[in-house]
């Protein structure tokens, strides 16, 4: 369970998250969307502590992400994480992209781990491109390489953000029922993104930013047909 | 008019002397890229992440050592540091000199390096729980090296170019050697013409072995 208790995080004078409370359960999946500089991506680097926080707290199965003495390169296996820009390590094939971090992070054997790496390929499909470097993949099969990337790890939590905007428009499917499957297999998930139909029909509870501040929470149905705040009302109006 | 009679026995007959020289640039040349990448490689670091003296003295060395003549760099080691009652042989002045040149010339392709791989290379390897230390050697100095590799295939030639400079300071590699027999027996044209011909065959072994390593080396 991810637990976050008014969370405040401020990049110099500029304060981007004031104060979010929000609880998300094992196998639940979270959207969540808003207006650009809303504080989307900031939530998510806060929650696998590649930001700092100023206030509040941030735990996962009750351990404190921020805490001093919390072991963050052990606390990041269980949560994996898929960017916007897609970042596959260009020096490695997919099949070794997949299984580095099993083999040094996680110490398994070479056999073990490129097993793992294979299994998790395919399960994206991508059982075809096993051999390939990044630079042969399209967009839309690197980020599914980063998906698969990140689940060799076996986390509990994934967190996308944005990870079908920087796609061409016929690329973005693939990527969105890769999610779709994961959703399915009972994967914990915050989506960060404006694939609306996917939060739609995916979620099980979405989440409106505005200006740092969660404005409202709920079902998909109540956020689409039926938002409270004005601020959610607008913002449905213009990206439909 | 001047008549000159070219005599190619002599040269021929130091040959052997000739190439064991050769042998000796290379060696010398090879030990001083080998200080300095891995020196190069610190100070870029230096320059890069650190504030302060240190940051400052590897940014002074990069400056001379790229904006200064090499002769002199070498004369440094050589009539400098034996000016202050340091005397140093000959092979260690060629090999401090060169190393002190082609690190400065290296951390800014290392620097250059390290700036071309993107941000998210750290973040993606972070959120995959590595370690700072994972994340440099499996994730960045890879990429990074890759970048360099021409680079420092070039700053290997000029090494092997500069050594010449060896025989300003009595130093027997090639040149030196040349030079010697050169003085001795007054057939310097001819030295130097087939001395030229030995340089140009050594750095054309390095760039043939350098591309054949990064045909191996960079599959991507
Ligand atoms: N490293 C940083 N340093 C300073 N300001 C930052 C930094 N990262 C983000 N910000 C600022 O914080 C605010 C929130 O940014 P964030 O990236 O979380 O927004 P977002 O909701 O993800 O937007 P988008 O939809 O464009 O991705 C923005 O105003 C942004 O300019
Ligand atoms: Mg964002």
């Amino acid at each position: 369970m991810i637990e976050i208790r008014d969370l405040h995080k401020h990049f110099g004078d500029l304060h981007v998250l004031k104060g979010i409370d929000l609880d998300v359960k094992k196998g639940e999946v979270l959207s969540v969307i808003g207006s650009s500089g809303s504080g989307k991506s900031t939530l998510l680097y806060c929650i696998n502590s590649l930001e700092k926080i100023q206030q509040g707290s941030v735990k996962i199965d009750g351990i404190d992400v921020h805490a001093k003495n919390t072991d963050v390169n052990k606390l990041r296996q269980k949560l994996g994480m898929v960017f916007q820009q897609w970042n596959s390590f260009p020096h490695l094939t997919a099949m070794e992209n997949v299984a580095l971090a099993p083999r040094i992070v996680k110490g398994k054997s070479k056999e073990e781990a490129l097993y793992i790496a294979e299994t998790q390929l395919k399960h994206v499909g991508l059982g075809d491109k096993l051999k390939n470097y990044p630079s042969a993949l399209s967009g839309g099969q690197q980020q599914r390489l980063a998906i698969a990337r990140a689940l060799a790890m076996e986390p509990e939590y994934m967190l996308f953000d944005e990870a079908t905007s920087a796609l061409d428009p016929e690329k973005v499917g693939e990527v969105l029922d890769t999610m779709r499957l994961l959703a399915e297999e009972g994967m914990t998930m915050i989506c960060v993104t404006h694939e609306m139909g996917f939060a739609r029909d995916v979620s099980d509870r979405v989440a409106y930013f505005h200006q740092g501040v969660m404005e409202e929470i709920g079902p998909p149905e109540q956020i689409f047909y039926s938002p409270i705040s004005e601020h959610t009302k607008k913002f449905l109006a213009n990206v439909r | 008019m001047f008549e000159y009679n070219f005599h190619w026995r002599p040269v021929l007959k130091s040959l052997p002397d000739l190439l064991q020289a050769g042998l000796l640039t290379l060696e010398v040349a090879v030990l001083s890229m080998v200080i300095g990448i891995t020196i190069g490689l610190c100070l870029a670091l230096m320059r890069m992440k650190l504030e302060g003296p240190l940051k400052w003295f590897a940014v002074s060395w990069i400056e001379v050592a790229r904006n200064t003549p090499v002769l002199f760099q070498l004369f440094f080691f050589g009539f400098g540091l034996g000016a202050a009652g340091v005397n140093l042989p000959p092979y260690v002045i060629i090999v401090a000199g060169l190393s002190f040149n082609c690190a400065g010339y290296l951390a800014e392709n290392f620097r250059g390096g390290f700036q071309a791989v993107p941000d998210t290379q750290i973040n993606a390897a972070r959120c995959l729980g590595m370690n700072g230390w994972q994340t440099y050697t499996r994730i960045i100095i890879p990429q990074v090296f890759r970048i360099v590799y021409h680079p420092i295939t070039n700053q290997m030639v000029w090494a092997v170019l500069m050594s010449s400079l060896g025989m300003m300071i009595g130093f027997r590699e090639l040149s030196g050697e040349t030079q010697f027999f050169a003085s001795r027996t007054f057939r310097i044209f001819e030295y130097f013409a087939v001395t030229a011909v030995v340089y140009y065959v050594i750095v054309k072994l390095i760039l043939g072995s350098s591309r054949l390593l990064s045909a191996r080396l960079f599959r991507y």
